[in-house]
């Protein structure tokens, strides 16, 4: 299991088209993702959001329509009270394919954490505010 | 030695790219001696050892004795500690990815 990134994959059972608009479309994305963003995603723009508390600005790097989206940005702890402007982003990447039998299945990657200082991971920790921990299940060797 | 379980502490000692190395060729090859650890290093059996007794301070590593010789081994346990923000960004990412779900197929 790696350190460096997160994999999810999911069937969606909804047609490509609708999944699509639902990641691609500013307004759909904040609202299933509990944001509200500034402005539409295009490929190089900077798309600033907040959340309840928290703060987050999403760097579209590349649309490919109905296949592809990838934006970077910082991942947890999202402090409102800290500057992380000079720390190192994380890559998240959508992609879009048919599902077998039907529906579109979903890959969602968030890559890039090896670079977070392991300082900033800690901080993890101390903003435990919704009891993640009880989450953490299937703790895989660390190097392996 | 009194072992310090703060994460923050934790993380302290695994940010060095030699203690790093040293846990990774723990974990591929096992218990090892402090000379077999130095090895292609190019650093001395001194500063090894300074760099093992940091992670065990952490509880990341020990040393036990096999025959004669004194072995370094993982502690696993505290390694999957480490593990636990990369999962608690992947359980932020099954949330979102369920309320998408809900959001599409509604």
């Amino acid at each position: 299991m790696s350190t460096d990134r997160i994999e999810k994959r999911v069937v969606l059972r909804a047609p490509r088209s609708r999944v699509w608009r639902a990641i691609s479309d500013a307004k759909e994305f904040g609202t299933w993702f509990r944001l509200t963003l500034d402005g539409a995603f295009a490929a190089g723009k900077t798309v600033r959001g907040r959340h309840d508390n928290f703060k987050v600005e999403m760097r579209i790097e590349r649309i490919e329509p109905e296949r592809y989206f990838s934006y970077r940005w910082h991942p947890y702890p999202k402090d409102p009270a800290k500057d992380y402007a000079e720390e190192p982003m994380t890559l998240v990447e959508f992609t879009l394919e048919d599902a077998e039998g039907g529906g579109t299945a979903l890959t969602i990657v968030e890559s890039g954490f090896d670079r977070i200082p392991l300082a900033r991971r800690a901080e993890a920790f101390r903003m435990n505010t919704e009891g993640w921990a009880g989450q953490i299940k299937n703790l895989a060797g660390y190097v392996s | 030695m009194s072992r310090s379980r703060s994460a923050p502490v934790l993380f302290a000692a695994l940010g060095d790219p030699t203690r790093l190395r040293l846990l990774r060729r723990l974990s591929v090859d096992g218990p090892l001696s402090i000379t077999r650890l130095s090895e292609g290093t190019g650093l001395t059996r001194q500063a090894i050892t300074k760099h093992l007794n940091t992670l065990g301070n952490v509880g990341l590593v020990r040393h036990a004795r096999h025959g004669r010789e004194r072995v370094w081994e993982l502690e696993r346990r505290r390694l999957e500690t480490a593990r636990a923000y990369l999962n608690r960004i992947a359980a932020e990412w099954d949330a979102a990815a369920e309320r998408l779900k809900a959001f599409v197929e509604a």
